[in-house]
């Protein structure tokens, strides 16, 4: 385990950039925090965590795939792919490392997708311990320790000091550039750190919400239940909830004309918007409920009969802290779970 | 901070629904905690007792469930209106989106609501309860010993700060006292823009809605906002999108939808309310609001059933196109 002090954070940012991109958490006007790009004079904010989830650094909100090239009848096609270099994302939270794993096992198992992969393969995390949880977060529920983050480097900040410890290789090489800033020590302070924080997670009011009646093998058991219609009776069929989510991956392909050429590029798409996975026949769900229900059997029920048991949620608290009606998935685990 | 309190509406509403005036009450439901008020339809005396809560954060605008909430309703449905949410009520009235026949609207003090990001922003993450007394908060947290007490001022919400109306302009029933047309400083900040250079303009509206992810909450909270399809979810109108492509776009969906609003928005500020990125949207509709209160005298939207908007109502008075282009030279 290595250390630094915060007052020479600013140096080591520097460092970092000077060999990859750095991103971290920055104060936005209105005083929440999103992903920028570190340069000289940047404020790394002090918010629990930002607002959009990191998903943006590996699967952009919105991307082009390639280029049609139409000059008299013949078609070109154009590789629209930039040439990409390192970057790191300094202090994600435990919760949105675990958000990596679940886009992983879509994006990265066969077919690959190799926009994706290209990106995960360039990205270093660096995470950061959390200090003081929110009342929206839930992250024990599906397993995750945030006072023990993963990622290539876990770091625990305390009010003087930040402590950071490599968890792989290439989170070893990166310490390594960092060696004249840190200096080695024990894990006495961190320790005492994570005690603390779990004890804080045991004051939490969502410190029992269960996954217990959840999970492959549900959908007969919960997809008619009553429940739905009161649960998605005043959602407003925004994509608030989906594109807050560091773990909702869904998207559409389109095409966009410029004149003389075809752009191809996927963006998000929300499961709550109307036109969500609409075909040649039609629509597959018609009502708001239908594509309610959807979002959350999606997260509890066929992620985890496709992915060995995983769900799709890892409690970090933004639907809960934006819906605009507070409708979320704790809500909806509290109301059917365990039937 | 709220002058009626949860019991005397869950009175109402349990008289309502017992003597069969109404067969469902529009209200507000319990949360996990004590902001995260949602909108829900009790049908039921004890439904109603289990999960009715009125407190400082119910800000949501129910005037544009109605489109939905009638639409196969049997019976009436019993409907709470804030001062501000009957303006959005009367303008959907007009546009006859919804039936008046099947609501019965009890029309409620309102003393502004708080914003919890403000709240927040105070007392730090981690609430563990938020109390009322008076015209003071009392948060509780996990982490400090003591409860932090907040003047309910310092966190009231934007549009809260400039309420335009205390005055209710539709309802079947009123509790509590009637108020009167505010005199607010709505218009202040819509000047500070105005005031601007365009180059300075254009980089307020850029940082702000470069934070956009186009989740729509905006438009689909807008009670102004009730068209069956929009032409953003319809790929057959060669506008849709469902993400910014680029900057550019991001602007032209605000800027349309703001267009589009024009004259039926009341400035009930829902959209700003609901945006997960705040961005002050409501400042675009306060500018059209503005202008036509300029170009064509005072106008309301909402204020009363039936009214017509100038942008719909020609008249020979009306400005030529000229004296607007010639305004628009001095940057305004």
């Amino acid at each position: 385990m290595r250390k630094c002090s915060l007052e020479k954070i600013n140096l080591l940012f520097a460092e970092i950039a000077k060999n990859a991109e750095l991103y971290l958490p920055t104060q936005q006007t209105d005083g929440s925090a999103a992903y920028k790009k570190w340069e000289e004079g940047s404020v790394w904010s002090n918010a629990l965590n930002t607002v959009r989830s990191p998903k943006d650094f590996f699967f952009p909100q919105t991307e082009n795939l390639m280029k049609f090239k139409t000059e008299g009848k013949s078609i070109e096609v154009v590789d629209t792919r930039n040439a990409l270099d390192d970057f790191v994302i300094f202090g994600v939270r435990a919760c949105d490392v675990k958000s990596f794993d679940v886009l992983d096992r879509v994006f990265l198992t066969e077919p690959v997708d190799s926009f994706y992969a290209l990106r995960r393969s360039h990205g270093v995390i660096i995470s950061l311990a959390c200090q003081r949880p929110s009342e929206t977060c839930f992250c024990k529920t599906f397993g995750i320790d945030p006072a023990a983050p993963a990622g290539d480097i876990s770091a625990w900040k305390t009010e003087t000091e930040i402590f950071f410890e490599a968890n792989t290789q290439k989170g070893k090489e990166l310490l390594e550039k960092l060696s004249a800033l840190t200096e080695e020590c024990d894990d006495t302070v961190v320790s005492e750190q994570k005690e603390k924080i779990n004890k804080f997670m045991d004051k939490l009011p969502l410190k029992n919400v269960t996954t217990d009646g959840f999970g492959g093998g549900k959908t007969k058991e919960l997809f008619d239940l009553p429940e739905w219609d009161e649960l998605s009776q005043a959602c407003l069929g925004c994509g608030t909830c989906t594109f807050v989510c560091p773990t909702c991956q869904c998207y559409d392909i389109k095409d966009f004309n410029t004149g003389n050429s075809v752009i191809r590029f996927r963006c998000w798409d929300s499961c709550m918007y109307s036109d969500f996975t609409k075909m040649a026949h039609g629509n597959n769900r018609l009502s708001q409920k239908e594509r309610f229900r959807q979002r959350f059997m999606h997260k509890l029920v066929y992620y985890p009969e496709n992915n060995d048991g995983m769900f799709s949620c890892v409690g970090c608290g933004r639907c809960l802290a934006k819906c605009p009606i507070s409708m979320n998935i704790v809500k909806v685990m509290k109301k059917i779970g365990g039937k | 901070m709220q002058k009626i309190t949860r019991e005397q509406l869950l009175a109402k509403a349990s008289e309502l629904l017992s003597n069969g005036t109404v067969s469902c009450v529009l209200g507000w439901g319990l949360g996990e905690f004590d902001y995260d008020v949602t909108p829900t339809i009790f049908k039921s005396v004890e439904e109603l007792e289990n999960g009715f809560v009125f407190n400082d954060f119910c800000g949501a605008n129910f005037s544009k469930y109605l489109v939905n909430k009638t639409a196969k309703l049997e019976g009436k449905i019993l409907v709470f209106l804030k001062p501000c949410d009957t303006y959005s009520f009367n303008q959907l009235l007009t546009e006859h989106r919804f039936d008046r026949e099947k609501v019965y609207a009890v029309g409620i003090p309102c003393e502004g609501m708080a914003d919890i990001a403000k709240v927040k922003a105070i007392s730090g993450d981690g609430i563990a309860a938020i109390g009322s007394n008076g015209d003071k908060l009392t948060v509780t947290t996990l982490y400090d010993d003591e409860a932090i007490v907040i003047d309910t001022n310092e966190v009231l919400a934007e549009r809260c700060i400039n309420c335009k109306s205390k005055k209710h302009v539709a309802y079947d029933e009123l509790m509590g006292e009637e108020g009167d047309v505010t005199q607010s400083n709505r218009f202040d900040e819509v000047a500070r823009l105005e005031a601007m250079t365009p180059d300075e303009r254009f980089a307020f509206w850029q940082n702000e809605l470069s934070r956009c992810i186009r989740c729509n909450a905006c438009r689909d909270a807008c009670p102004a906002c009730t068209c069956e399809k929009c032409v953003f979810d319809n790929p057959s109108s060669g506008v849709e999108n469902k993400s910014p492509a680029n900057s550019f776009e991001e602007k032209l969906f605000h800027i349309i939808r703001a267009y589009h609003v024009a004259g039926r928005c009341t400035d009930c500020g829902e959209c700003s309310r609901v945006c997960p990125q705040n961005i002050p949207l409501h400042l675009l509709n306060r500018k059209f609001i503005k202008d036509m209160n300029e170009f064509y005298g005072e106008y309301q939207a909402g204020a009363e059933v039936g009214s017509r908007a100038p942008l719909v109502s020609y008249t020979t008075e009306d400005l030529e196109p000229g004296e607007v282009f010639n305004r628009g030279e001095n940057n305004a």
